[in-house]
């Protein structure tokens, strides 16, 4: 190919030879932007070299340090936590479970026809699944005191948020032939509805429902951090007294109960939606 | 056959069970004597699920202290506290300065102050995305089925990822203040820790679904496992990558905005002093400020996600 047939060709097609200057230079630009907000960030930040480096050798001590993991003399009190993050995880998940399944019949298209009305409920919801579970949390800590009911009602008013959406999604994704049919047969609309769509949601809630007992186990292991009971509270305070070998024992503790709850509930998502 | 269906289930069943005698056919009788059988084992199925189910509610309700009674004691200053912290404006002020009471710029009155926590917080939260991903980056080849060079070394990273994702961001931050010191060091290396074990997942998965056929040309060319990995499976797998480090960013700008209740920088530590001394208005205010951010930080991310799909699906 001669140069002058690659002119023409280039003339006619320059995106074939690659980016043109102009896109190089806006490549260059937006690297170099990146570049600084990079550096900046690192350096607003206070990440030297000296400070990360004192950090990975403390690091490296608290980790020898956890090294046996141990129970401790109150191994009885971390057993007790455990429970407790547990039930908090359970009651908590239930509860919005019930709760949410009215709340996502009111979110549900097909069901509140006034777009008003689900518009602003689906606005609420938004609202109360944009706050953090640990602020809730927090948040009920001052509002009924130390301990586990706090961390229960942070599950329970987080997960409300979410279910409620979620609910709210499978009902409308639900065939309304068998709604159509009940109504048809002379029922009225909340026949309808019970006899229509319950059924033909109720697996898929069932199954939320689990999947977020299971993700609520974790978050309940943490919500003791700000005092609302669970094995959180144990992880914080033995932190704060530096009992690392402890420490690493309830977070091993805490990593085996959440596989256990993991299997456990999958074993009966499978059942349950097989059947 | 209406009365029938209002009886209760036992007298229906045995109701039900004298016509099919009456039609003294062999073949009904059984049939009805096996769809009853078949009804009650259901029945018994359902009461024994509910029988465990209540069990562990009590048992649940016992462990975390939820006793009705302290519930319903709570409930009067749930309500007290929540209506507490809703902001007092007055329609007629609502607009005037921050001196007024009752005005927007009287509840937001540290709103200068707040603004620059917030972008503290986003850009916490986008370093910690960034150095995460990038440790999961380079976690993701050796943890990927199709790719990974040798049977141990993919158990090995896999587990390693495992168990960077199963711990805790906030755990990792206790630990962290620590080592590193009170500050958003610390957060972001811990949300930077968490996101490594949970996209490192992510990406492995994306790189298992890619062609091979690409790989296989950069091997039989001569190239290197390293080779084939940046110029086989990475051009692929880029725009996935792209879209999990968003939804990435959004998960850990609501991480992010909480960190500081463990002292490790950003909003949550601004938040946790005004919950802790109960200044009711500014919780409030703090609240409304991390909603708006986490909610356009999502608008702003599903877009960009979506672009970074469809150049995806211009690539195929």
């Amino acid at each position: 190919m001669s140069e002058s047939s690659i002119t023409t060709w280039r003339a006619r097609m320059p995106d074939a030879f690659g980016p043109g200057p102009f896109r190089l230079g806006l490549r260059f630009l937006g690297l170099a932007l990146f570049l600084v907000w990079f550096i900046g960030t690192l350096w607003y930040f206070d990440f030297s070299p000296t400070r990360l480096w004192n950090g990975l050798s403390g690091l490296g001590k608290i980790l020898v340090l956890m090294i046996p993991p141990s129970p401790g003399e109150l191994w009885v009190e971390i057993m007790k936590g455990l429970a407790e993050s547990v039930a908090m995880a359970f009651l908590g998940t239930f509860l919005a479970a019930i709760v949410a399944i009215p709340l996502g019949f009111m979110g549900a298209r097909n069901v509140v026809t006034l777009t008003l009305l689900r518009f602003s409920f689906r606005r609420v919801l938004d609202g109360i699944r944009g706050v953090d579970q640990l602020i809730w949390a927090l948040a009920f800590v001052r509002a009924v005191g130390l301990g586990p009911l706090a961390g229960v009602l942070a599950i329970f008013v987080s997960d409300i948020g979410i279910l409620s959406k979620l609910y709210a999604e499978a009902i409308e994704n639900a065939e309304k032939r068998q709604a159509e049919g009940v109504t048809a047969a002379g029922s009225g609309r909340l026949l309808g509805i019970r006899f229509g769509i319950l059924p033909q949601v109720a697996p898929v809630m069932l199954a939320q429902a689990l999947y977020f007992f299971e993700s609520n186990t974790r978050s309940a292991s943490i919500l003791g951090v700000v005092g609302a009971g669970g094995i959180g509270l144990q992880i914080a305070e033995r932190i704060r007294v530096r009992h690392w070998d402890e420490v690493a024992f309830i977070i091993i503790l805490m990593i085996i109960t959440v596989a256990a709850i993991d299997w456990i509930s999958a074993r009966i998502r499978r059942r349950l939606i097989a059947v | 056959m209406k009365s029938a269906a209002r009886k209760p289930p036992r007298v229906a069943a045995v109701l039900k069970m004298q016509e099919a005698y009456a039609t003294s056919l062999p073949a009904v009788i059984r049939g009805e004597e096996a769809f009853q059988a078949a009804r009650r084992q259901r029945r018994n199925a359902a009461l024994l699920g509910a029988a465990v189910v209540l069990a562990c509610l009590l048992l649940s309700a016992w462990v975390s202290e939820a006793h009705p009674a302290t519930l319903w004691a709570g409930l009067p200053r749930i309500f007290e506290y929540f209506i507490r912290i809703l902001p007092d404006l007055r329609w007629s002020a609502l607009f005037a300065g921050a001196e007024t009471e009752g005005s927007i710029a009287f509840w937001f009155y540290r709103l200068p102050e707040w603004a620059l926590l917030i972008v503290e917080t986003a850009n916490m939260a986008a370093l910690a995305t960034l150095l995460g991903s990038a440790v999961s980056l380079l976690l993701a080849f050796p943890a990927a089925r199709n790719i990974a060079p040798s049977g141990l070394v993919y158990n090995l990273t896999r587990r390693f990822l495992e168990a960077l994702r199963t711990i805790p961001e906030i755990v990792y931050a206790l630990i962290f203040v620590w080592a590193f010191g009170v500050g958003a060091l610390a957060g972001i290396l811990a949300i930077a820790l968490h996101s490594a074990g949970a996209n490192g997942k992510l990406f492995a998965e994306a790189i298992e679904n890619a062609d091979m056929k690409p790989w296989d040309g950069v091997t039989s060319a001569g190239g290197s496992w390293f080779a084939a990995c940046r110029f086989a499976i990475l051009p692929q797998v880029l725009p996935n990558i792209l879209s999990y480090l968003l939804l990435r960013f959004e998960v850990n700008i609501r991480s992010a905005s909480v960190i500081g209740f463990v002292g490790a920088g950003g909003i949550g530590e601004e938040l946790y002093k005004v919950i802790s001394f109960n200044y009711y208005e500014e919780i409030s205010a703090i609240i409304l400020l991390i909603i708006l951010t986490v909610v356009s930080v999502d608008l702003l991310s599903e877009k960009l996600r979506h672009a970074a799909i469809g150049r995806l699906e211009a690539a195929r």
